[in-house]
């Protein structure tokens, strides 16, 4: 045991988790990948470029370098690539604090509604003519905490059992869907396609106000985050056991609600409803490491590299034609979620 | 009930043919109707021959061939969540129209409508053989069918972005409306719909004997496996030639088999034939009320039967106890 697993302190007592070899070993080559697949993303594209040109550039010096091949790799590849790599964080993340509250494996908040709503959000926020970025955020933190008040309103019954999570998160993204629908046909043209082109859950075009954004919820958002991975393994044991080990059960169940919804709002801002990351990346992690506690840092990092990937597929798969990273997503991530569900043979869900 | 939902569709008719975007006043529709040529009518008169009027069968046509469908495939899966939309049926039924009309080019109204059958079909029995093959609880079943339309749409949208030209053929269809459909379209599909209801109609007795379990439906004589088989291939058609028509629309086929067995109890032959005519006045209606609700233009059918449909779903989802049919 202790050969295997060492523990890591931060913050004096506040902060320490065990690790065990296999996270080690998991998160390493999770990061190795994502260097690896930023790497492609920075050095590769329609436009080609030298390796060294790249390098120079991504170094500061510009003096071999026109200033068109500058703009691609500084305002565009770069950009982009980290936009991919926050949102797809955000979306791990999130997955990883919801599978762990609910404790269901398919408790992410694509499937029980959460990014429906914040998508709802900012759509509502955009088609309404405000266009700016921090209005859409706003908006799609709005919508998404009303939508999860809701659900987990409809769904609490003394408790909260997976499968009604579950459905009546359907219905009520089946209900959002056609409420962004409304939305689109009573807005204007050209506020339309703005939201229609955001809705496939898209990287394309992100620029550095969208990582600035992201930048910043990531600094409010990772501390909070790391403060709630230790109430959120006690309450994974269950309300009464938590209880008896002093916490206040609810409170942090709302806060730490509060803290993923925030999460998805960041990616849906970001990359719009990219469909399931959020599902896949804590479920991917844990058959990895054979996965004991929350792991939401490392489910953020390969929830990042996820949808890196699923762009650089997106963009390179029938180039020139881009497909969007959502696209991507939902093929691969619905036929993983169909496998999951062959695999589990209903065992644990009804 | 039967009588009375009939009423209600004779008045949706009506008005159907009454609201929109020019309105004709009620006496006109009459005098119309009635083979007036009055040359103050001429144009209400077009309005209502080419526009109107098959607008208003298509509706009729695709709302009970959906709510048929939802019908006989809750029956056979013994799972009151079971709905073509839901399960992905009208998803894959969508892909083989988008992949007849992009990649093969094909834009006849029997070729999409074959497309459309042959994708039901499909993405029919990849539900099967995911649910028999792991005894899948309703939950799982609908899950599943989620994680299937979402694929399979995933897939759609990929090919509209390859292929505009595809797109702008498509793009009106795919949010499921009845507006500018091709008259021509009409009668292939009220043909096979009629078809296949009769056939459904004809094993709703055998259907009935499944709701006692595989055993028991034995031991009464039923095939449980040619029935099942029928079944399918009658769900398929149906929602086949209702996607081909009028696009994805998800919601007819749970809702109305619900709102039917709410009256007729389990009886699948009378469940059928009043989700016949309740899935007929359900279309039809959220087509009228989207007429008149978004003002200067329309609200596709689709949307406003997912606003309705979606929360009598979460309420049936939240009952206690599912029961089984």
């Amino acid at each position: 045991m202790s050969a295997a697993r060492a523990t890591v302190r931060l913050l004096g007592e506040r902060v320490s988790f065990r690790v065990g070899r296999r996270l080690v070993a998991t998160v390493g080559a999770v990061l190795l990948l994502l260097v690896v697949c930023a790497a492609i993303a920075l050095y590769t594209g329609n436009s080609a470029i030298s390796v060294d040109g790249v390098t120079a550039i991504l170094l500061g010096d510009y003096a071999g370098s026109t200033s068109f091949e500058i703009y691609t790799v500084l305002d565009v590849r770069l950009p982009r690539m980290l936009a991919a790599v926050i949102a797809g964080g955000a979306l791990g993340i999130s997955g990883a604090i919801f599978q762990r509250l609910t404790d269901n494996p398919l408790g992410s908040p694509d499937l029980i509604g959460f990014t429906g709503g914040a998508a709802t959000g900012a759509l509502l926020v955009i088609t309404t003519g405000g266009g700016l970025a921090v209005g859409t955020a706003l908006g799609a933190f709005a919508g998404g905490v009303v939508a999860a008040a809701v659900i987990l309103a409809l769904a609490w019954r003394s408790g909260l059992e997976g499968y009604r999570l579950i459905l009546v998160g359907i219905g009520v993204t089946a209900v959002l869907s056609a409420v962004r629908a409304y939305l689109l046909s009573r807005a204007d043209l050209e506020d339309a396609q703005a939201g229609l082109r955001w809705l496939t859950g898209s990287l394309d075009g992100r620029d550095w106000g969208d990582v600035g954004i992201g930048a910043v919820a990531c600094l409010m958002l990772v501390p909070a985050t790391i403060l709630a991975h230790r109430p959120l393994d006690r309450l994974a044991v269950g309300s009464e056991l938590a209880t008896a080990q002093g916490l206040t059960v609810s409170r942090w169940r709302i806060g730490i609600a509060l803290i993923g919804t925030a999460w998805v709002g960041v990616a849906v801002v970001i990359a719009g409803p990219v469909a399931f990351v959020a599902l896949a990346a804590p479920h991917i992690l844990r058959s990895l490491t054979g996965g004991a506690g929350p792991l939401l840092l490392s489910s953020g990092l390969l929830g990042g590299l996820l949808l890196l990937l699923a762009d650089l597929v997106g963009l390179r798969l029938f180039a020139p034609t881009q497909l969007p990273a959502g696209v991507v997503t939902a093929v691969v991530g619905g036929a993983y979620l169909l496998w999951i569900l062959q695999r589990r043979r209903g065992r644990t869900m009804g | 009930m039967l009588l009375v939902s009939l009423v209600v569709l004779a008045l949706l008719v009506v008005c159907s043919v009454m609201i929109g975007a020019r309105p004709v006043a009620f006496d006109a529709v009459l005098q119309i109707l009635t083979g007036s040529d009055d040359p103050r009518l001429r144009v209400d008169s077009v309005v209502i021959w080419t526009l109107r009027l098959p607008r208003t069968v298509l509706a009729i046509v695709v709302g009970a061939a959906l709510g048929v469908a939802g019908a006989l495939i809750q029956a056979v899966t013994r799972n009151p969540l079971a709905d073509p939309g839901i399960i992905g049926v009208n998803a894959g039924a969508a892909l083989l129209v988008v992949l007849a009309v992009s990649v093969f080019g094909w834009s006849g109204v029997l070729a999409t409508t074959g497309a459309g059958m042959l994708g039901a079909l499909a993405a029919l029995l990849a539900v099967a053989v995911l649910s028999t093959r792991s005894r899948m609880s309703p939950l799982v079943l609908v899950l599943a069918g989620t994680a299937l339309a979402a694929a399979v749409g995933g897939v759609t949208s990929g090919l509209l972005i390859l292929d505009s030209g595809a797109l702008d053929q498509v793009r009106f269809w795919t949010v499921g409306s009845l507006a500018g459909r091709d008259p021509e379209l009409i009668w292939p599909s009220v043909a096979l719909v009629t078809l296949a209801v009769l056939v459904g109609g004809a094993i709703a007795v055998r259907v009935n004997t499944l709701a006692l379990g595989d055993e028991m439906a034995k031991s009464l004589g039923t095939s449980v496996a040619r029935t099942r088989a029928i079944a399918v291939v009658v769900v398929a058609v149906l929602c086949g030639a209702a996607t081909a028509a009028a696009g994805p629309i998800g919601f007819v086929g749970l809702a109305v088999p619900f709102a039917a067995r709410l009256v007729a109890g389990l009886d699948t032959r009378w469940v059928i034939l009043l989700s016949l005519s309740f899935g007929a006045v359900l279309l039809l209606a959220a087509d009228v009320v989207g007429r008149v609700i978004a003002g200067s233009g329309e609200l596709e059918a689709g949307i406003v039967v997912a606003a309705v449909g979606a929360p009598l779903f979460i309420a049936l989802a939240l009952r206690q106890r599912m029961e089984r049919l």
